[in-house]
């Protein structure tokens, strides 16, 4: 496939993993963190840990939207769809997020809800123009990439009058929880966490927000990071940069991504998600817990459309199973073999915690590319 | 020439018509549609006999049989439609045993309100699919549901077929060192029905590579007698299948991305799509795992074949008591292929 074979080429590939270790200093060791759950797939889908030096670590961030997706809100989804009984549309990853009770959307699909997967926030948009006598529910989550569709969708309503389609809006936001994880491996922080040297930025978001949304907490906490595409010879030439930067003791946001990432992003993007969301106070994350000023809500002008407010719905918040560590996992404090669930209790088939439930996750991930290694590591010892 | 009408039977109206409740009550519409679409199409000496089962002569060597249930959404897909694909389904599940398929029974559920004129397309592509393969359907039956309680129509078929002494195909037979082979491209029947899914509404130029494969199979026989395994990747694609195999012989296997057949066209939907072609189903193709000594030959033997012409060698069975598959990325790392978890798409076959 051209423009697409050309980022996963294998001799490359080599040629960047030499490149990487001799760059590399042996007496020091380099932990990097990719932020996105679409650069943990690709880590692991190529094998691009296989091509590193023994000393620089990739630590599995929380960028992965279904997976920080709280208990709560996806028990709030599906008493959207069993008990107001509105067509919910999802995105497909959605749809297996356990929640409360052993129950998931899949579930509640079985159970006679009208569970509705769409490829696009405008397909959830359609269903409600087809069906004027249903109330439509889009259960829209994600970061900034898949906000400003939301937001449009939301526009066109209102330009439409529909009476019947609201939002149910989890849409979260990339720099504070970045922030949150800076925070909390530096020294003194209230939480036990890694500390990280260097960060793998976004491929998709950094498209909408642009690489300047970085530079604040670049500059305070003085870690390097560097935006890079979701193609696995990105990955590895973000790395090498990200490893140049450490060595020269710089810490700047570097964009490898250019033929999609600008410095300002996508401003017209901007300017529609501005005009129909706001920040919310805080918000809970899956594995992370409440984070201040990390997702958005529907502003008040387009509260027609606000799925919260139209059904009343109240938030609890659930905690996630005791024996999941997916925190101490999201932290980089432990790897997937570390805890007691992970291929025991805890599979992609049936996940208890949030790592599991996305190929984008980190327990997933590696349960499903790289769990072999663990077996390989226990006959060798 | 007689004035007298035949039988004063108004003929099935294939053009306009509807299934209806009567279609599957037991009574004269029922014998009616029996008559004039199901037996007119699959004429043969058993059919024939009226009977409700067929009376069928003694084969030689053991028998196979298998059945498999069709329930495909859309009906009719780029490249085939549910009618031949419940023939060469079946047909399939019995040569991949290393037998030679002999006999079909069709069984059709039929939704109230059906159009008749689909129907007659669908029993059309059946008959001719069963026609070129040689396998009769020599038995069958008609249900009806009522309205909202089906999906236009599902088809079940079982097939008989007789191994010859010898074969010894069987799922549990890869050891390690055997080698991997595929008859063709992967993922073709997914992407060309996953085209048509109403909400993603992209064109492609992908057909479904629904196939019979017995022929193909037994070109391979006649080459390599043991072969140790057969399989066709069909739901859950060939990474499901090789785990089914791995589980079942008590082996591992490692194969090599490099070198898995794959059209432009599949790389490039999977691609938009998010989703791994090796999860993709395939309706036409074969998984043969045998001795390597025997690869090339086996392997010359499936390129010579119309339905193997872009096979390709494609890994090596392997000793691992996890009984992981794991591959070779073209990129110069190494993964697991798993098994497919929850349902890449639903209903494809």
């Amino acid at each position: 496939m051209k423009y697409i074979d050309e980022f996963r080429d294998g001799p490359t590939a080599r040629a960047l993993g030499a490149a990487i270790a001799r760059a590399a200093q042996s007496e020091r060791s380099y932990r990097i963190m990719e932020f996105c759950g679409g650069h943990t797939h690709a880590i692991s889908r190529y094998g691009i840990a296989d091509l590193l030096p023994a000393n620089l670590r990739l630590i599995h961030g929380p960028g992965c939207p279904v997976c920080v997706l709280p208990i709560g809100r996806v028990d709030s989804a599906i008493e959207l769809a069993l008990q107001h009984g509105v067509i919910l549309c999802a995105y497909g990853d959605c749809l297996r997020v356990p929640a409360s009770a052993q129950m998931s959307l899949q579930k509640a699909k079985a159970r006679g809800a009208d569970v509705r997967m769409v490829h696009s926030a405008a397909d959830a948009l359609k269903t409600a123009l087809d069906n004027p006598q249903r109330q439509v529910v889009f259960f829209a989550i994600g970061f900034e990439t898949t906000t400003p569709p939301t937001a449009v969708v939301i526009e066109q309503a209102s330009r439409l009058a529909l009476q019947n389609f609201t939002v149910f809006c989890n849409h979260v936001l990339t720099p504070p929880a970045i922030a949150h994880l800076l925070a909390a491996s530096a020294p003194g922080a209230a939480l036990p966490a890694v500390e990280l040297d260097a960060f793998i930025g976004p491929a998709h978001v950094s498209t909408v927000i642009g690489s300047q949304a970085y530079e604040p907490f670049v500059a305070r906490y003085r870690k390097p990071v560097v935006i890079a595409g979701f193609e696995p010879l990105d990955v590895m030439q973000a790395i090498l940069m990200l490893v140049q930067q450490l060595n020269a003791g710089r810490a700047e946001v570097e964009n490898q991504y250019t033929r999609a990432v600008t410095r300002s992003g996508n401003l017209k993007a901007q300017r529609i998600v501005a005009e129909v969301f706001e920040l919310r106070s805080r918000f809970e994350w899956r594995g992370l817990g409440e984070l201040p000023a990390s997702a958005l809500r529907i502003r008040e002008r387009y509260a027609a459309f606000d799925a919260e407010q139209r059904f009343g719905l109240l938030y609890r918040p659930v905690a996630d199973n005791r024996a999941c560590e997916c925190g101490a996992i999201l932290r980089g404090l432990k790897q997937p073999r570390d805890c007691k669930v992970f291929g025991t209790a805890c599979t992609p088939e049936n996940p208890l915690g949030s790592c599991m439930v996305s190929s984008e996750g980190a327990c997933a991930a590696h349960y499903s590319y790289g769990r072999y290694r663990d077996f390989a590591a226990q006959e060798s010892a | 020439m007689s004035t007298v009408r035949k039988a004063y039977v108004r003929p099935l109206d294939l053009k306009n018509g509807r299934v209806d409740m009567t279609h599957g009550s037991g009574g004269r519409a029922m014998a009616q549609l029996i008559d004039e679409l199901f037996a007119t199409s699959f004429d043969n000496e058993w059919l024939r006999q009226g009977n409700d089962g067929a009376l069928l002569p003694t084969a030689p060597g053991r028998l196979v049989m298998a059945t498999d249930a069709h329930v495909v959404s859309p009906l009719f897909f780029p490249g085939g439609d549910i009618g031949c694909l419940a023939v060469h389904g079946t047909i399939n599940d019995v040569a991949m045993l290393g037998a030679t398929p002999l006999y079909l029974a069709a069984s059709f559920i039929l939704e109230e309100g059906f159009p008749l004129a689909d129907l007659a397309r669908i029993v059309a592509s059946m008959a001719s699919a069963a026609r070129d393969a040689g396998v009769p359907v020599v038995t069958g039956d008609t249900k009806v549901v009522e309205r909202g309680h089906g999906d236009g129509v599902f088809i079940t078929t079982t097939g008989v077929g007789s191994v010859a002494d010898g074969v010894r195909v069987s799922g549990d037979r890869a050891r390690p060192g055997d080698a991997i082979l595929v008859s063709g491209t992967l993922g073709d029947h997914g992407v060309a029905i996953m085209s048509l899914r109403e909400n993603l509404g992209f064109a492609t130029v992908v057909e479904s590579d629904t196939a019979a494969l017995h022929g193909l199979v037994a070109a391979l026989l006649a080459v390599e007698p043991d072969l140790h395994v057969l399989r066709d990747p069909t739901r859950g694609g060939l990474a499901t299948t090789l785990n089914e195999i791995a589980r079942q012989s008590g082996v591992g296997m490692l194969i090599e991305e490099a070198r898995l057949p794959l059209r432009e066209a599949v790389s490039a939907a999977c691609e938009l799509l998010g989703l791994d072609p090796l999860y993709v189903a395939n309706e036409g193709k074969l998984i043969c795992i045998c001795a390597a000594a025997s690869a090339d030959a086996v392997l010359a033997a499936m390129r010579a074949h119309p339905l193997g012409r872009d096979a390709a060698r494609i890994g090596t069975v392997i000793d691992d008591a996890q009984h992981f598959v794991q591959m070779e990325t073209a990129f110069g790392g190494r993964r697991i292929v798993d098994w497919l978890n929850g349902e890449q798409l639903p209903r494809i076959c």
